[in-house]
């Protein structure tokens, strides 16, 4: 293990909405005080802090991470904003693990914050400034393209089912309903609602879709001696890793995130695990679209290529099966406020290796965990390994 | 952990109905002059020419589309141009009924990547499909990944220099 030994001791996050009244600042506030608050620390406790979040273009502010600093506890601190994309909430975390496991910070604050709801008329608005100015943004592309033309390639390559990949967005949503920040958890939703959800751009479809979200999450990371003063419960950092592929994004075999198995290779060698499928035992995986789930379970290696959705069909994925994937509910049933969503599934793992999840709470007493983001042009993959 | 998230406030439609919420709103203008750059900007001057062209890296022997002057892999300078078909084959397609602000649209466009015939296999450019019908079940009965394309340009004195002198791609 690279570094000193890094631990999350506290976790904390706003409800997850459609649109709220609270500014970015005031959401990263909110997350913050309760990381904070969920620890019994103070913020003259906090060495530095590392604040996430997504394109400037949703809030509408340039220097967003200035903007956000009063709220996430930045003032008169050593701050760094990380941005990759939707890569961007686990990211955080491996920043605020570095800072600590470099021996520079003994206790960093990782605040991650999105408001998409500012932006009209629609938030996918800020997206259309992802594409080449001059050999694609002509064609008029919109964000839902990428996403179909991706998920497309893959369903076509290992002749998945519509059907098999909506169960993907009806176990997430059935998931987040014992999740007390979910904007779209729907504990009776079955599989013909999601197949008979309005086409937006085939093959996807309403409900394959998370939705536009305001909100923020927050975690407080502690190097050891630190972490064995806070609580009795800290959740380690075991392995870290993140990879970007080729912007030439119609270069690439879509079928397959090779940067996401490239970044669970260095986090995997890191923790000392050989058999993922065996020593993982919660997965949160990216999940902004169903068919991603199982895209990236394939590129974290849990799963062989195109057979990601067996596990979803057979229960394996469910929360009491055998390695259960997004038990938070994921940013399909939570909600999808871009780079706090992606903290967000850092948290769950830590309340899940903690027992503190409530109904949500995965049986057997899991010891191990990962996380993994992605994002920016469909190319990078960020991945984090917690365990107790 | 029930705690340890905050009551924080969602808004609803009526509360903007019935005058609650204070909003300020502004438009922000910005007006960029995008320069295409050394290798887009032959790749468009070809296109106004009726032609597709690609740069090869002798190094890693990839004929790259769209092209560019250093190959990123290999980390060194392209260099060749080499003149490609303006046909070829489907990788991957969607049938699109929303614009960007999720307005319906009245015909689907069809967005494909497409592997364009002399560049290196899975070479594709972003464009869109034409003739291939006009409502989605027609198109995905006529699309599949696979199918052969062949691009229909703007006659040459519409021609700007623009991706868009391709109009679209359609079967052959």
């Amino acid at each position: 293990m690279a570094g000193r030994r890094v631990a999350i001791v506290g976790a904390g996050m706003t409800k997850f909405v459609r649109r709220a009244l609270e500014t970015g600042p005031e959401l990263a506030w909110e997350a913050a005080s309760k990381a904070l608050e969920s620890c019994e620390m103070t913020l003259d406790q906090i060495d530095a802090v590392v604040l996430g979040s997504a394109p400037d273009a949703f809030d509408g502010v340039h220097m967003k991470v200035e903007y956000l600093s009063p709220g996430a506890g930045a003032w008169g601190k050593p701050t760094i904003r990380g941005f990759v994309g939707g890569g961007t909430g686990v990211f955080a975390a491996i920043q605020g693990w570095y800072h600590i496991a470099s021996g520079m910070f003994d206790t960093v604050l990782v605040v991650c914050e999105e408001k998409m709801s500012s932006c009209h008329p629609h938030p996918q608005a800020a997206f259309n400034y992802i594409f080449d100015p001059t050999t694609e943004r002509p064609l008029g592309p919109n964000l839902l393209w990428i996403f179909a033309l991706e998920m497309n390639a893959y369903m076509t390559k290992y002749g998945l089912t519509k059907r098999d990949i909506a169960l993907v967005a009806v176990k997430n949503k059935r998931n987040a309903a014992g999740h007390p920040a979910a904007q779209l958890a729907d504990p009776d939703i079955t599989v013909e609602d999601v197949l008979n959800s309005e086409v937006l751009a085939w093959p996807v479809q309403r409900l394959d879709v998370s939705p536009t979200s305001d909100g923020a999450a927050a975690i407080v990371m502690a190097a050891e001696h630190v972490a064995r003063r806070v609580t009795n419960k800290p959740v380690w950092v075991e392995g870290v890793g993140w990879s970007l592929d080729t912007q030439y994004w119609t270069n690439r075999d879509l079928s397959y995130p090779t940067y996401v198995e490239e970044a669970a290779r260095k986090a995997y060698a890191m923790a000392g695990i050989r058999e993922p499928r065996k020593e993982i035992h919660i997965v949160e995986p990216y999940d902004p679209f169903d068919y991603k789930e199982l895209h990236h379970l394939e590129g974290l290696l849990l799963a062989d290529r195109g057979k990601a959705a067996e596990l979803v069909v057979l229960g394996t994925a469910n929360r009491d099966g055998d390695m259960p994937v997004t038990p938070s509910g994921g940013l399909l049933g939570v909600g999808n406020p871009i780079s706090a969503a992606g903290l967000m599934k850092v948290a769950e793992l830590f309340w899940q290796l903690r027992g503190e999840a409530g109904s949500r709470q995965v049986p057997g007493q899991p010891k191990r965990g990962l996380a993994q983001a992605w994002g920016d042009l469909m190319q990078v993959g960020t991945v984090i390994i917690v365990g107790i | 952990m029930e705690p340890w998230v905050y009551p924080s406030i969602a808004l609803k439609q009526e509360d903007f109905e019935e005058g609650r919420i204070r909003t300020t709103r502004t438009p922000l203008r910005g007006e960029y002059a995008w320069d295409a750059g050394v290798a887009v900007g032959r790749f468009l001057a070809e296109l106004k020419a009726g032609r597709l062209v690609g740069r090869r890296c002798r190094v890693c022997r990839r004929v790259m589309v769209p092209p560019r002057m250093f190959c990123e892999q290999c980390f060194r300078p392209t260099d060749t141009w080499v003149l490609l078909q303006d046909t070829g084959t489907v990788l991957t397609f969607s049938v699109c009924t929303v614009a960007w602000d999720m307005r319906r649209l009245e015909v689907p466009e069809v967005p494909a990547v497409i592997a364009i015939d002399g560049a290196s296999p899975g070479m594709g450019i972003l464009h869109k499909l034409g003739e291939v019908g006009q409502t989605n079940d027609e198109i995905l009965d006529r699309v599949h990944i696979g199918l052969r394309v062949q691009a229909v340009w703007k006659p040459p004195h519409q021609r700007e220099g623009a991706i868009t002198d391709i109009l679209y791609f359609r079967p052959v």
